[in-house]
């Protein structure tokens, strides 16, 4: 049975042009798709997009749908103008968690493809900003028919709503030589120790693991999750001098020490007269760049680990907030050291869970807590990197601070023993 | 449907890469030795086994329909071993083992229709959110402002010839889900919500929306004898959190909800310590299908820095070099009261210095 297509001149405009045109595959969908449903399905997504172009607003208003034993894991959108556009007047998004480090074969891939058009509109997003594989765009029973069947072969909804959500991480040591930790181990040990917390809301507000397997921070983890781990160093940077000669002779003096020594942030580079590199490695704050810059020449060391740092977020409620460093260095080898990791997860959740206001994420508790308190409240002792610098306010009452520098000693001692 | 129907779910939350992963990929698993750029689009690593790994990286309409879905799948069995890697901006990665196999791969995905680039120092795929297609609260849309803008900007994808990576966000409000960038183009609303009073006691937890928002503007009131929330439009800051969990608080407008870019939003800690982005330009009209007045802005932005920044500056630390009057000379964009900022912390954003440029 032929539809009646509707009538999109704004949306057809953006069909020109030399970039992929979402527009032209939906149009596929609808015209070439030997299911009717999709067909139809889509033709009214079109008609309605169409009437937002013309109108400048949304149409869609959220509800909720779950499936079976479940309370998140789905964007329910339910039209408001379901009345000229009804086939798809209910159009929910599934969030599925991707494999971490984003990794798929054509052959698993195509079994998705399979399933969601059998169930769903054949929109799909690889992948949405919390992480998330998107399919966008099934109705109600749909959602836990499609979820069902891709459930039986591996696959899980990520978070929606105040939950833990779903994770992120680099390519990491999978392809990268800047890779400072197994990435996708921490992220699958975080995140899937927190399963219920996924699918069951019942947080202040939203979680967010992200992990980076270097400061270049390639999945944002310090502005945009509340549990950052990035991946680092202790010892010295590996040079290799011959291939930092080779590129000076390449590049030249001045375009090194232009782009490479006066870049450090720190002051931590010298070149030296016979071009070979100096480094002052106890001034390196492993930013990165030199390494960049000559990736065959410098190499993170070999006593790896990773940097913890708590609360980013973006605006909502109080304004930005870059995470805070928590844990300046841990290492990551052992599953003893993964297992505290996870530990130290749960007890800042837990306390947040505690602790938090509605609607108000970790960070933003820290910030109307304190730092300090929060320290207290999950048992960590401060430490000098967990600042930019002390306090500038004098509006502090000192009474415990001939306690708090002994210990400050005795731990210093203390560390310096189990160091031998 | 009866609870007997009902299914229990297998709770295995994110699955393993390790069986999805190309082989050479699992091989050298944390012993690659460096990379380098072939071409744009590009990237050729090396493992201190001597196995590589060639990358070719190609921008998509991110919204996939199954047919493309496939045809990326087709292109992988074909040319790149059946496997593939998905990049933070939606970019889609193939992985082949020799140099000899790269131009063919390249040749079918631009066959196909994809656009092979976005490494380096390149304009990246725009980060984007979900707009007028699937978002509850939007006060644009996403997919076709990127488009837009990806049309204009597709030699920059193309070719490597900026300072340094440019990271390109947008959101279609100010939750800002497209997140920080070097440039981002987000929805601004100017004007408070205008509510339907009669709505409000049916849809909404009124406490819950007054404890949203930022600026303590929302109160309860009775309003034509019903239970309803009022605005104090001297304090709103039209930021729309209200808006969400009460939708009778329309905050989106045709005309009134805007444009704004910002700059300066830089995630890595290379150089610097990580930084968020700034406001340049807003009152820009929200204007489908195409957002000519906000490419524009992009493009001048894109041009001056291009320009001016030298090798290895990404925008923020251009304009941390040259200064920000310069800045908004070089992009002739004026510069207002509406620009110092107003919120906690405002303070660290004064100049207490006397450092001017002349």
């Amino acid at each position: 049975m032929a539809i009646e297509k509707h009538h999109t001149p704004m949306l057809d405009q953006l069909e020109t042009g030399p970039w992929p045109s979402f527009i032209s595959g939906i149009k596929r969908l609808r015209d070439e798709h030997p299911e009717e449903r999709i067909n139809s399905m889509t033709n009214d997504l079109l008609g309605q997009l169409e009437h937002s172009y013309e109108t400048r607003k949304g149409y869609w208003k959220g509800g909720t749908v779950s499936v079976f034993g479940y309370g998140g894991g789905i964007i329910p959108r339910f039209s408001e103008v379901g009345a000229a556009f009804p086939k798809s007047k209910e159009f929910h998004t599934l969030r599925v968690q991707p494999p971490a480090g984003n990794h798929y074969s054509t052959k698993m891939l195509r079994q998705l493809a399979d399933s969601w058009e059998k169930h769903g509109s054949g929109l799909v997003t690889f992948h949405g900003q919390t992480g998330n594989i998107m399919f966008i765009g099934a109705d109600t029973p749909a959602t836990q028919h499609f979820f069902d069947e891709i459930n039986e072969y591996g696959w899980d909804l990520g978070g929606a709503g105040p939950c833990v959500r779903t994770a992120m991480s680099c390519v990491g040591a999978a392809r990268c030589e800047m890779s400072c930790t197994n990435e996708l181990k921490a992220h699958r040990a975080l995140v899937n120790n927190f399963v219920d917390d996924v699918h069951r809301p019942a947080l202040p507000y939203k979680f967010k693991f992200k992990v980076s397997g270097c400061p270049n921070d390639c999945q944002n983890a310090i502005e945009r999750s509340d549990f950052a781990v990035l991946g680092t160093w202790r010892d010295d940077m590996k040079v290799d001098q011959d291939e930092v000669k080779k590129y000076v002779k390449t590049k030249g003096r001045q375009y090194i020490i232009d782009n490479v020594i006066t870049r450090c942030p720190t002051n931590a580079l010298s070149l030296n007269d016979d071009d070979s590199l100096a480094v002052n490695n106890r001034d390196c704050v492993r930013c990165m760049h030199c390494l960049n810059v000559m990736p065959k020449a410098l190499h993170p060391g070999d006593d790896k680990g990773v940097t913890i740092l708590i609360g980013g977020k973006r605006t909502l409620k109080i304004g930005d907030l870059m995470g805070t460093v928590l844990v300046p260095f841990k290492k990551l080898e052992t599953e003893e050291d993964y297992e505290s990791m996870v530990e130290l997860a749960e007890t800042i959740i837990d306390f947040w869970a505690e602790n938090g206001l509605e609607h108000e994420r970790c960070g933003e508790m820290i910030e109307r807590i304190g730092l300090a308190n929060f320290l207290d409240g999950i048992g960590i002792e401060a430490d000098p990197n967990m600042l930019a610098h002390p306090r500038q306010s004098s509006y502090i009452r000192l009474d415990g601070w001939d306690d708090a520098a002994e210990q400050w000693f005795e731990r210093q001692s203390e560390q310096r023993a189990a160091a031998g | 449907m009866a609870a007997k129907d009902m299914r229990e779910p297998i709770e295995s939350g994110c699955p393993d890469p390790w069986q999805y992963m190309h082989p050479t990929m699992r091989k050298n698993f944390g012993q690659w030795k460096y990379h380098e750029h072939p071409r744009p689009g590009v990237l050729r690593h090396v493992a201190y086994s001597g196995d590589e790994i060639w990358t070719v990286k190609a921008g998509t309409q991110r919204i996939l329909d199954v047919f493309t879905l496939r045809k990326l799948c087709d292109i992988g069995d074909e040319f790149a071993d059946g496997f593939v890697h998905f990049t933070l901006r939606s970019n889609i990665e193939y992985m082949v083992t020799e140099e000899a196999r790269v131009q063919p791969l390249i040749n079918a995905l631009e066959e196909a229709g994809f656009v092979v680039g976005g490494t380096q120092n390149t304009v990246a795929m725009i980060s984007h959110t979900q707009g007028w297609l699937h978002c509850d609260i939007p006060g644009t849309d996403a997919s076709g402002v990127v488009k837009s803008m990806m049309d204009e900007l597709i030699d920059d994808f193309r070719n490597a010839t900026m300072p340094n990576r440019v990271h390109i966000t947008t959101s279609c409000c100010q939750i800002n889900c497209g997140g920080q960038g070097d440039i981002a183009i987000n929805i601004q609303h100017t004007k408070p919500p205008k509510i339907n009073h009669d709505l409000v006691a049916n849809v909404c937890e009124r406490p819950s929306v007054v404890a949203r928002c930022p600026v303590a503007a929302i109160r309860p009131a009775m309003v034509n004898g019903k239970p309803s929330l009022e605005v104090d439009e001297r304090k709103c800051i039209c930021c729309g959190a209200c808006y969400p969990p009460c939708p009778p608080m329309q905050i989106n407008d045709a005309e009134h909800s805007k444009l704004a870019i910002w700059v300066g939003g830089n995630h890595s800690n290379a150089r610097g310590k990580p930084t968020f982005q700034k406001l340049v330009a807003a009152g820009i009209p929200n204007n489908p299908p195409r957002w000519p007045e906000a490419t524009a802005i992009v493009k001048r932005i894109l041009k001056a820095y291009k320009e001016g920044a030298r090798d290895w500056e990404r925008v923020n630390e251009w304009i941390e070099r040259i200064g920000w009057p310069r800045f908004f000379e070089e992009v002739e964009l004026p510069f207002t009261k509406y620009h110092i900022d107003t919120w906690r912390g405002a303070r660290a954003s004064f100049n207490s210095s006397s450092y001017i440029r002349f």
